[in-house]
């Protein structure tokens, strides 16, 4: 092995050429000072550890940094995909990072108010990093918090597809509690805020094949066309009938077993998840959740392009 | 090849697949081998990371085997499994984004596996560090044997696919296999793991444990009602 040796060879000039420090030569002496005593002494104890956590710290910080920038875009390029899957762009093969600086339009909204913030930067702007900083983020009140995520950030990044100036789709992003872990997704709607194009869940470590199925693209696929507010009086899942009192409020829910499409209702309605009782449930609360005044329902108001309920 | 395959060097290697399997012998590393098994891709890169992490501690805590003082010895072998398996954790983040989506903490709860320490505390402490890499190779592999004939049998009958691609047609898309939702939950993997055991063992009789007690027959007098 030619090479080896080299290696050891450049290895025995580059000792040589320490060997001028003072510092090396001391520092080398007490290494094998320290390498000759008995394992079992206090100091060698306390150097191996040291020596080892020194070691162990920078090849854990070396892997860190150097592989950050390769992570942080990993995560941005699957978001990207996501936020194009949801609005029906996504189309494979293609440039993810020019399809969505193309086609996308990312806003900051005041989740309060409904307006948009332009006080912020909509690039670095990170909702759920801002969820997670007490300044950035208010707590959900107990009897309010159907989606169990107890605090939610206080602006909202929402992201816009228009065409010849108008818009085309509203991707709202959403999160709530499943079964075991809390889903991350977004709903895409049309630009009525009130008709659903697609759905999908970007996070979640639900039951593979029973929870996780929210990410079937079948199952995904029920979701279009249907509608997010009560419009009339008509029977809805639930509560039997809407009455006046729920008109305009979130009534899209997941039913056990499969829609009827045929039934008046069913257009709130969508094909739970088989075997996933709770993470079902977990959906429609997110969904009810996000779309009531809680959530975005009065940036929804001042959006709609096309009026409709509640406007 | 015959020089560097020294006979110790081969038995470190083969022995672990079969008859000194970590998983179906010393029953060792079962929480990870239930947990990711459901998906047959999961599966594969968890077993490569266990056998990195394995091969590559075991030579390291080799290396210096003579100068761990023994009062430490448990934690400088877990600061080293823990560092490489970090290190291992930000490599599939950077480079395999999705696989590490799916694993998520698994791959970092390789820490705890009762394969990688045992290795390090069973052989690598008492043997230079080249065949205790081959070693960590051996059960490395041991453990990816048993994690892909589970993953197999999980993927295939739980939802009708093998590495993502259909095998069977399920009846929910028009086919005719109704998938077995039993298989994708964790303890269809102790079923199939016991099964595994229970083959090998009629294969092997040697590895089946002694009978340490024998429960004796009713004694006159005792239990039952009157």
């Amino acid at each position: 092995m030619p090479n080896a040796t080299t290696q050891s060879g450049q290895m025995a000039k580059l000792c040589a050429a320490l060997e001028k420090y003072e510092s090396y030569r001391k520092f080398k002496a007490y290494a094998e000072k320290i390498l000759a005593l008995g394992n079992d002494s206090l100091e060698k104890t306390i150097a191996i550890a040291v020596a080892l956590c020194l070691v162990c710290a920078v090849l854990v910080s070396f892997a860190a940094v150097a592989l950050k920038p390769l992570q942080v875009e990993n995560k941005e390029q699957d978001m990207k995909k996501n936020i194009l899957d949801v609005a029906g762009l996504l189309d494979e093969g293609s440039n993810i990072d020019a399809a969505f600086a193309e086609k996308i339009e990312p806003k900051i909204v005041d989740l309060a108010t409904g307006e948009y913030v332009d006080s912020v930067n909509v690039a670095e702007y990170d909702q759920r990093k801002a969820a997670k900083d007490p300044a950035q983020s208010v707590a959900i009140p107990k009897e309010k918090d159907i989606a169990h995520i107890r605090i939610k950030a206080k602006y909202a990044k929402v992201f816009l597809v228009k065409e010849g100036g108008a818009i085309k789709s509203i991707i709202l992003p959403i999160n709530g509690y499943g079964l075991w872990s809390t889903l991350y997704g977004f709903l895409s709607l049309d630009a009525d805020g009130q008709t659903v194009q697609s759905i999908n869940f970007y996070d979640q470590s639900e039951t593979p094949g029973l929870g996780g199925e929210v990410v079937n693209p079948k199952w995904r696929a029920l979701w279009k066309g249907k509608k997010v507010y009560a419009e009339t009086d008509q029977p809805s899942l639930d509560k039997g009938l809407i009455t006046e009192a729920d008109k305009g409020e979130p009534a899209l829910s997941l039913i056990k077993g499969v829609v009827d499409n045929s039934k008046p209702g069913s257009q709130y309605q969508v094909d739970g998840l088989a075997g996933a009782t709770l993470t079902s449930t977990g959906v429609t609360n997110l969904i009810r959740y996000w779309m009531s005044t809680e959530g975005f329902a009065p940036y929804l108001n001042k959006v709609r392009t096309v009026k409709g309920v509640k406007s | 090849m015959s020089a560097v395959m020294n006979d110790e060097t081969k038995k470190v290697l083969v022995e672990p697949l079969v008859s000194n399997n970590p998983i179906t012998l010393q029953v060792l590393g079962i929480c990870s081998a239930l947990a990711v098994t459901s998906q047959m891709s999961t599966s594969l890169i968890m077993a490569l990371a266990l056998t990195l992490v394995t091969a590559f501690s075991s030579a390291a805590i080799s290396a210096i085997r003579n100068h761990i003082p023994s009062s430490i010895r448990i934690i400088v072998q877990m600061t080293i499994i823990a560092s490489l398996v970090i290190v291992v954790d930000q490599i599939l983040k950077a480079f395999a984004y999705d696989v590490s989506k799916q694993l998520s903490v698994f791959v970092g709860l390789i820490i705890t596996n009762c394969i990688v320490m045992g290795r390090a505390e069973g052989y690598a402490m008492k043997n230079p560090p080249l065949e205790s890499f081959m070693d960590g190779i051996g059960n490395g592999l041991g453990y990816s044997l048993i994690l892909i004939v589970v993953a197999f049998f999980r993927e295939t009958l739980g939802s009708g696919k093998l590495l993502g691609i259909e095998v069977f047609k399920l009846t929910k898309d028009g086919g005719w296999y109704d998938p077995n939702g039993l298989m994708l939950l964790p303890p269809s993997a102790f079923f199939i793991i016991g099964l595994i055991i229970w083959g090998v063992r009629v294969w092997k009789p040697e590895q089946a444990e002694k009978v340490e007690f024998k429960i004796l027959p009713i004694a006159h007098g005792e239990g039952g009602h009157h």
